[in-house]
């Protein structure tokens, strides 16, 4: 029991923290569109 | 002229929360903790084979659904027909995404129900309707009566039961309209909170219950914990088949891996947005609140009052039979099991709300509908189906029949599928470096030979066991199989003192006539997605 329930709650608690503190999405804050280079490919 | 402006999460956290309260459901709190409990298929070798299919089958497959839905939604599609359009790139591929809207529907035809049970029960607990006494007798009457167990038609009419189901019913259309983030991303980001502190209080009220009677000493809650988590005789568990059939149809079923609304869900995500953390965080939250919540509370209370025999009668007898009379033995039940009820209610709520969602974004993006339009007509063939479920009562047959074709077979088909897709038509190296693309944490690389080779394997022998074992008759035994058709196959073809069931043959005739109903939509929706 305290394997199980000790394993999964610790997985749970690291995932939040990791995705609590994470990086932000830099879409959000400056959103640069990737440069397509098909005409320049075709060339 | 005005743009519509498309659907999207407004933070990572809430499409976590979203996938989490869509996978968090009752089977967390009532089902996972009878087959932990279970004497012959239960204990340290069902943990095992559970946790080893949740490395295999379950988190693997998660993954796979976050990663093809968003990248269905950077081509413009939210539905599994249309995203497996969008992947397949055949005039067929469509039509694989089929169960991908069936599913959700269908099994909404009898969620809702259920879901309305429990907020009836959290009422009448509130209320103090659920202190019925000593009697076991006296409660399984009163879930008769507010389910119609006993006979076709009763629930139907303006009784307390018939306007739970249609508050409820209406009230996931409100939510489900008022769009992504403000409806279901609202309602969960709230939702699942409460849903744990709930599950804590609860905890904390199990953990101290000490021995209720003092008389039976044997009877107390840690004895429960015991009976529960005890290993049993591991190395022969894990040579039981039906062991393994448990735990990973167990897995498949709490994570809604294969569902069609993880690949839903997180089409509305961003190209650059993470899936390989955010699929695992909400497979954490699902794993939490099953193994650390729903495995420590309604077993061990049920046993230090009840004893060994009341937790073993199925989900539904645990759940409205056994707990009301648990609650009405404690100081405060009325409070305790009005939570417990409240707490159902969240987790079927957040799950129903993600059985609609596919359907909404099918037709509005196959059809060309507007919200009003989609949800008008989802919320016409939902009633239809509903009230097929909620008229034909008695035995719960129709509840039963959709059940087992829809939210058995159809969904392990639709994980099977799933897995299939990503390694042979996306091509697993592909969906390798799309599953990275933004990714905040790597997957192990050890996940890459797993996803390609094991999953697929390993899930198709446990939907063949599956299917031998619930349509076949198989008695899991390799030494000396038995085959005797069970009682969904019996229900449609009768069978020596078996009679057909006319509920479930009409039953299993509205499914087909769904099925028939929803392709032509997809056909239509090809057209629709060609001229585009």
């Amino acid at each position: 029991m305290l394997i199980s329930v000790g394993a999964v709650t610790g997985l749970f608690v690291w995932c939040l923290i990791k995705v609590l503190t994470g990086k932000k999405n830099p879409e959000h804050l400056a959103h640069v569109e990737p440069v397509e280079t098909k005409d320049l490919d075709r060339r | 002229m005005t743009t519509k402006q498309p659907d999207v999460w407004s933070s990572k956290l809430g499409v976590i929360m979203a996938v989490a309260g869509s996978a968090v459901g009752l089977g967390n709190f009532l089902r996972f903790p009878g087959l932990v409990a279970d004497k012959e298929t239960g204990g340290g070798a069902f943990l095992i084979a559970y946790f080893i299919s949740l490395l295999i089958v379950g988190l693997p497959i998660c993954w796979v659904e976050w990663t093809l839905g968003r990248f269905g939604g950077t081509q413009g599609f939210n539905s599994s027909p249309g995203i497996f359009h969008a992947i397949i790139k055949k005039p067929w591929g469509k039509y694989v995404g089929l169960l991908g809207f069936i599913i959700p529907v269908g099994v909404y035809f009898y969620y809702v129900v259920i879901e309305s049970w429990c907020l009836g029960y959290a009422w009448n607990s509130f209320t103090g309707g659920l202190d019925l006494g000593k009697d076991p007798k006296t409660y399984a009457d009163a879930f008769a009566a507010f389910t119609g167990l006993k006979a076709d038609g009763t629930v139907l009419g303006l009784g307390a039961p018939f306007l739970f189901f249609v508050g409820v019913f209406i009230l996931n259309f409100v939510i489900i309209y008022r769009g992504l983030s403000k409806g279901i991303e609202f309602i969960c980001n709230w939702g699942m909170p409460l849903l744990i502190a709930i599950a804590l209080i609860l905890l904390v009220r199990v953990l101290t219950l000490g021995t209720p009677d003092p008389a039976h000493p044997e009877l107390s809650v840690w004895n429960g914990l015991g009976y529960m988590w005890n290993p049993h005789d591991i190395s022969k568990g894990l040579s039981n088949p039906a062991v393994w059939l448990k735990a990973a149809s167990q897995i498949f079923f709490t994570l809604s891996v294969g569902f069609g609304v993880i690949i839903t869900y997180a089409s509305y995500l961003k190209k650059n947005d993470d899936v390989v953390l955010s699929g695992l965080t909400a497979t954490a939250a699902n794993e939490f609140c099953e193994v650390g919540l729903g495995g420590m509370i309604t077993v061990p209370a049920a046993f230090a009052f009840l004893g060994a025999s009341a937790v073993a009668g199925g989900t539904f007898a645990l759940g409205f039979n056994v707990l009301p009379q648990v609650f009405a033995g404690m100081p405060y039940g009325h409070l305790f099991g009005g939570l417990f009820f409240t707490l159902l209610f969240i987790a079927a709520i957040t799950s129903s709300l993600s059985m609609l969602q596919p359907g909404i974004a099918f037709l509005e993006e196959g059809l060309g509908l507007d919200r009003r339009g989609s949800v008008a007509l989802l919320g016409l063939v939902t009633a239809v189906g509903c009230t097929l479920v909620v008229y034909f009562s008695e035995g719960l047959k129709a509840l039963s029949t959709v059940d087992f074709w829809i939210g058995d077979i159809g969904i392990f088909l639709q994980g099977t599928i799933l897995i299939f897709v990503f390694n042979f038509a996306f091509g697993s190296e592909r969906g390798w470096n799309e599953a990275h693309h933004g990714a905040d944490i790597r997957i192990p690389r050890i996940f890459k030979f797993v996803i390609r080779w094991i999953s697929p394997t390993f899930l198709s022998a446990i939907f063949l066991m599956f299917v031998l074992k619930n349509v076949a008759g198989w008695n899991l035994s390799f030494s000396s199989p038995v085959f005797t058709p069970t009682d969904p196959i019996l229900d449609l073809i009768g069978g020596p003192g078996h009679p057909a069931s006319g509920v479930a043959r009409l039953t299993a005739f509205f499914l087909l006539l769904f099925a028939a109903f929803s392709a032509l939509m997809i056909h239509r929706a090809g057209k629709r997605w060609d001229a585009r």
